[in-house]
């Protein structure tokens, strides 16, 4: 290994670093669902009521608990099958074989002050 | 000549393998687009037995034999994006001079999960993608020094 090669190593996972904190710093719970499939939103649903829903003939997608999950995929890898619940803002589930893209939104509301502290 | 088709046929015929073996192995299957990237043992060693030309015909078989069995058009598409990028960034490396083979094929991970984001990004058309970035940067790196390590035994050795 050259000394070129390690500064390679520690640049990329400084990178790294840093992309892991900004995806934690703009972390926020969403509000809403978004369905994608081929690049033309499907619908978009409220996280706080439980439902499932169907999107088209491809996948099944259910929300529980304010979290959203794929739980159906007509493909073989099942990638979006397995993969964790999203709740927070920028969260997603893709499905690239269906073209199917889920992802949680901010429903643009103000939010109501909890306490001000002055 | 002959031999030299015989043995980039060899080659071709390793990386194929290795991809299918790669395939079998689920614990990578966490996050979208994380692998080992075992067939890029066999690329980098064509790079650096052969050349550029070959390497780039090695994998261009490699990955549509790859994708008509076990994928589909699509698959096709992303693993064209992330292994051309991926080669043409090894080659650069390379050429300078600088890097030895683990350093190279570090770059060649990095660039293929790149490539296959950006690719990725452009057919679901959200970016919201590029949060796996970080992610796949890690696991790039974790693989990237092992299969250059392990490339530059086998180059000893043959």
């Amino acid at each position: 290994m050259k000394k070129r090669d390690i500064i390679l190593i520690i640049v990329v996972l400084a990178l790294a670093l840093a992309g892991f904190g900004l995806v934690s710093l703009s972390k926020k719970n969403g509000d809403q669902l978004q369905i994608t499939v081929d690049g033309k939103v499907y619908g978009v649903y409220e996280l706080d009521e439980n439902q499932t829903i169907e999107i088209g003939s491809t996948n099944i997608c259910q929300i529980k608990d304010g979290k959203a999950t794929m739980i159906w995929a007509e493909c073989r890898d099942q990638i979006c099958v397995h993969h964790k619940p999203i709740d927070s803002l920028g969260g997603s589930i893709v499905c690239l074989p269906n073209r199917v893209f889920l992802s949680v939104l901010d429903d643009g509301k103000e939010r109501e002050i909890d306490t001000v502290v002055s | 000549m002959d031999r030299k088709i015989a043995y980039l046929g060899l080659f071709s015929g390793a990386a194929i393998l290795l991809g299918y073996v790669e395939s079998l192995i689920p614990i990578f299957a966490a996050v979208p687009g994380m692998k080992l990237g075992l067939a890029n043992l066999a690329i980098l060693l064509v790079l650096y037995q052969y050349g550029l030309r070959e390497a780039v015909a090695v994998q261009v078989v490699r990955i549509l034999v790859i994708g008509f069995l076990f994928g589909n058009l699509f698959s096709i598409v992303f693993s064209m994006a992330g292994g051309m990028l991926s080669l043409l960034v090894m080659w650069i490396l390379k050429r300078t001079g600088g890097f030895s083979l683990i350093g190279v094929s570090v770059a060649g991970g990095l660039a293929h999960n790149i490539g296959q984001i950006c690719m990725a990004a452009l057919v679901v058309e959200n970016f919201q993608i590029f949060y796996y970035l970080p992610i796949l940067m890690v696991s790039g790196v974790i693989t990237g020094v092992l299969i250059g390590i392990l490339s530059g035994e086998i180059r000893k050795r043959i």
